[in-house]
């Protein structure tokens, strides 16, 4: 018979949520609930990249040549800029854990800058793809010639170009959800709710903000280092 | 309530440091032809930088079994979708008059 | 002032029931036994929408000329029927109901591990399902449930965007659901609670959730290319610009078929528990059962191709595609030997839920090897498309999951809601179901065996006399459902009350009151003893 017997816990933490034991449980929760999501989008971008390399090994030449009217430069500037991101945020989730409430805030800004930088980045980039006329998506921004252009692949580089604005818009999505949720506790630390003894919320947005730099990790190579690169035009 | 080691900003620093140059390398290595390791030595630096990533900023290192598992049955679940898939399109051309695509 | 007799006040019990009052309560509770209610009520909604449109496919079916409706509209009722069904009702069913409101109290613990996302899984249920009822109200979608390219990203003149939408949202609320079932099984079992002494409905809703967490998200990136394509009249999956639509059908399927297991293994947890109770007898072989859950969330990952045998994916991938299909049947012919053995030499009543629990057995039984003809490359050359897959899907989803989901839904309503529902109506809609449900499937095998193509709202009239019994069958069927629908509301004014164990069964859900308390428990439980500890030769009825 089961025996209904009052479980130890330990003094009430006013950040215990009443249907754990204790922090540790409630901690070790978030942050294993995290890590299940993050799963979930590893599946997320990997349909995509698995749809990528099908496409890849379909089309070889023709996408080894859209990498003449990629900016490699600006990629890898974006690659630059996403890791010094996560330097700064796994520096804050340290600072939360410590408890020392300014390098928090600090680590913080630093995080939301360089994820800004990343967006204006990004922006400039699409502009660019606007200008050149590289965005299938809108039958009036593409156009394939020119002398790096070979005609022959004209409708598969259409398909790369596909894959690159919705990889990484989906990514760039996934930035801005980043930065909402940075907002959120940066608002949350400037009001001291977090220390030594609770700052879960800081661990889990930690957690996402490296995986979606681990998701541009991926993309950079994929999509603007495939073929030889060459001089831009 | 210490729930985790802290890990030492050192640590942070170094691994931070060895991204960094890795991507330049990445990027160095891509304006030369190695005509199929192109392919090769992107995706294991990408892989590499990933793993570092993983291991100290999102402090796996120190993590449960559990948590290593489920991070790895990701990729693992991944490679299951590609490799599936990608044998169907290039066992195609093993049939007489099979095409890849 | 009156001078009668005024009857004392009976004091209820304090239960999740009565502990508030008001919409507000319900809407913004964080209980997972009100939020399983919520559900409940939600799909019950769906699954009523999606049994009409079964209703106009059959009426059409009647006569083997398209009379009814013309081939477009026609197209429309399959396609609805299936994603409602499919989508709002079979993917949440028992995890979003039963598991919801039972997983907690299993494990002994006194909630789910996020119940805020347990209430917000809900509420994207809901968005989800206004779109795709948004979807049908605007004029329908007629590309199949499977939204097959390129006919769904450009040749479709229906809402396909709207429809896709609306699955890619409900596709987020399982992911919701699955990752707290996984967080809350690893992280909040009670002490003593090993994984061992797990309940088996804990097990299945633990596999389930782990394909929640691992398929969902490609289906929904694919759905998203889809209705991406179709916005921008140019997308991957475009063979004009050289686009694979063999691609789509692979990244969909790699959701979709372990989706069907995600639909089924609830249901086969379910049973282990009423197997168990109405036999008194402990279960046998629980490591197999626990383990073939497991086996089955895993190996349901790596046949997805013998959907598309004939589509013109390469002949080996088919030999490992089939391979692999026989191999996943072996874990749930596991499990149904060992109920059988469960059963051998127990003390076996005959209530409502084991009378669903029966029928499961055989028609999943059924289902489940014509499963194996399907798998099998010769034999499926001659049977896809036709009405011999739509007889085996049946089989399984309805003859297996539906049936078990009523019986769930018998057994643990009297915990639910306190009251009992009137057994002598529910033994007799439970042999109406049987009833109605072989008669109406059954003669699709045969159809199917002959030629009768799935998908078409006209058939050559040497079919007709098959189609009339499947039509006759599915009023029968129908009846069945509604029987129930009536008497558990009924019960819940004028029903007996129940007691805390009507059914005499082991399991820490039965050890509060019916109904629970909103805490589910007072004290964290303490587990002492292996799950389904029933006691050699206890009596047949206790309580």
């Amino acid at each position: 018979m089961a025996e209904l017997t009052h479980v130890q816990s330990e003094a009430h933490s006013p950040n215990l949520r009443h249907h754990f034991d204790d922090m540790g449980q409630q901690f070790d929760s978030a942050t294993f609930g995290m890590w299940v999501f993050l799963l979930t989008e590893i599946m997320f971008f990997g349909g995509m990249f698995g749809a990528y390399t099908v496409y890849r090994s379909m089309y070889p030449e023709a996408f080894a040549a859209t990498s003449n009217f990629m900016n490699p430069a600006f990629g890898a500037a974006n690659t630059a800029v996403l890791i010094v991101s996560s330097l700064t945020m796994a520096l804050a989730v340290r600072a939360a854990h410590l408890g020392h409430q300014k390098t928090l805030q600090m680590m913080l800004i630093f995080t939301m800058i360089f994820g800004l930088a990343f967006l204006v980045i990004k922006g400039f980039e699409y502009h660019e793809h606007w200008v050149d006329l590289k965005v299938p998506l809108f039958p009036s921004h593409w156009a394939w010639d020119g002398p790096n252009a070979p005609p022959q692949f004209a409708h598969q580089a259409q398909i790369l170009f596909i894959f690159y604005f919705f990889m990484t818009g989906f990514h760039a999505l996934h930035m801005v959800v980043g930065l909402g949720i940075m907002t959120t506790i940066f608002i949350m630390a400037r009001q001291g709710k977090f220390s030594h003894d609770y700052y879960t919320p800081v661990e889990v947005s930690g957690l996402y903000w490296h995986f979606v730099d681990i998701v541009w990790i991926f993309l950079f190579p994929l999509l603007y280092l495939i073929g030889h690169t060459r001089q831009l035009i | 309530m210490d729930l985790q080691p802290v890990t030492p900003i050192r640590t942070y620093v170094l691994v931070w440091l060895t991204l960094t140059i890795f991507t330049f390398i990445t990027y160095v290595v891509a304006q030369v032809d190695l005509g199929a390791f192109n392919v090769v030595i992107a995706l294991g630096i990408a892989a590499f930088k990933m793993s570092l990533v993983i291991w100290f900023f999102m402090h796996v290192r120190t993590d449960s079994p559990l948590t290593k598992l489920f991070c790895f049955a990701g990729f693992f679940w991944i490679a299951i979708l590609l490799s599936l898939t990608l044998g169907d399109y290039f066992s195609r051309t093993w049939m007489p008059g099979g095409k890849f695509w | 002032m009156s001078t009668a007799l005024q009857e004392p006040e009976v004091q209820e019990t304090p239960n999740y029931l009565n502990a508030e009052y008001g919409w507000k309560s319900w809407l913004f509770t964080k209980d997972h036994k009100r939020i399983a209610v919520l559900y409940l009520i939600s799909i019950s909604v769906m699954f009523a929408l999606g049994g009409v449109f079964a209703m106009l496919i059959r009426l059409e079916l009647l006569t083997p000329q398209g009379d009814l409706v013309n081939s477009d509209t026609y197209n429309k009722f399959f396609t609805m029927h299936g994603v409602t069904m499919i989508f709002f009702f079979l993917i949440p069913s028992i995890p979003a109901t039963l598991g919801n409101f039972f997983v907690p109290m299993m494990i002994g613990a006194k909630d789910l591990a996020f119940p805020r996302i347990n209430l917000l899984s809900w509420y994207i249920y809901i968005a989800g399902a206004l779109f795709a009822l948004a979807a049908i109200v605007m004029g329908g979608v007629d590309t199949g449930w499977t939204f097959y390219t390129p006919f769904s990203t450009t040749y479709s003149n229906t809402f396909v965007i709207t429809a896709a939408v609306g699955v890619f949202i409900a596709g987020f609320s399982s992911i919701l659901t699955g990752l707290n079932f996984i967080v809350t099984i690893h992280k909040m079992r009670a002490p003593g609670m090993t994984w061992g002494r797990l309940p088996l409905f804990v097990w299945a809703n633990y596999a389930t959730s782990l394909i929640q967490v691992l398929g969902t998200p490609v289906v929904a990136i694919t759905l998203a290319l889809v209705a991406l394509e179709r916005a921008f009249h140019i997308g991957i999956f475009d063979p004009a610009i050289g686009g694979d639509p063999i691609l789509f059908q692979h990244m969909f399927w790699f959701y979709s078929h372990p989706a069907v297991y995600i639909m089924i293994l609830p249901g086969m947890g379910v049973i282990s528990e009423l197997i168990t109770c109405f036999s008194r007898k402990g279960v046998f072989g629980y490591s197999f059962i626990a383990g073939s859950s497991l086996g089955i969330a895993i190996i349901g990952f790596l046949v997805w191709g013998h959907h598309m045998f004939v589509t013109g994916m390469s002949m080996y991938a088919g030999l490992y595609f089939s391979l692999l299909t026989m191999l996943v049947a072996v874990p749930s012919a596991i499990k149904v030997f060992n109920w059988t053995a469960t059963m051998f030499r127990g003390s076996i009543s005959y209530e409502t839920p084991m009378l669903y629990a029966f029928g499961f057995i055989g028609l999943f039984t059924i289902g489940g090897l014509t499963g194996l003809f399907l798998g099998t490359l010769g034999l499926d050359v001659h049977l896809t498309d036709t009405y011999f897959v739509v007889a085996h899907f049946h089989y399984v989803m309805v003859g297996g999951m539906v049936v078990a989901y009523l019986g769930g839904l018998h057994f643990w309503w009297p915990k639910i809601t306190g009251k009992m529902y009137p057994e002598g109506w529910g033994k007799f809609s439970a042999l109406l179901v049987f009833a109605g449900f072989n008669l109406t499937f059954f003669p699709q095998f045969i159809a199917g065996y002959l030629g009768q193509p799935r998908r078409y709202h006209a058939y050559a009239p040497e079919f007709q006399v098959l189609n009339v019994m499947s039509t006759a069958g599915a009023s029968v069927l129908g009846l069945g459902f509604i029987i129930p629908l009536i008497y558990f509301l009924w019960s819940l004014k004028y029903g007996k009350k129940a007691g805390n164990n009507p059914w005499g069964a082991k399991g820490l859900e039965w050890e509060t009151t019916s109904p629970p308390p909103t805490y589910n428990f007072e004290t964290t439980p303490i587990v002492t003893e292996e799950a389904y500890a029933y006691a050699k030769h206890e009596e047949a009825h206790v309580g």
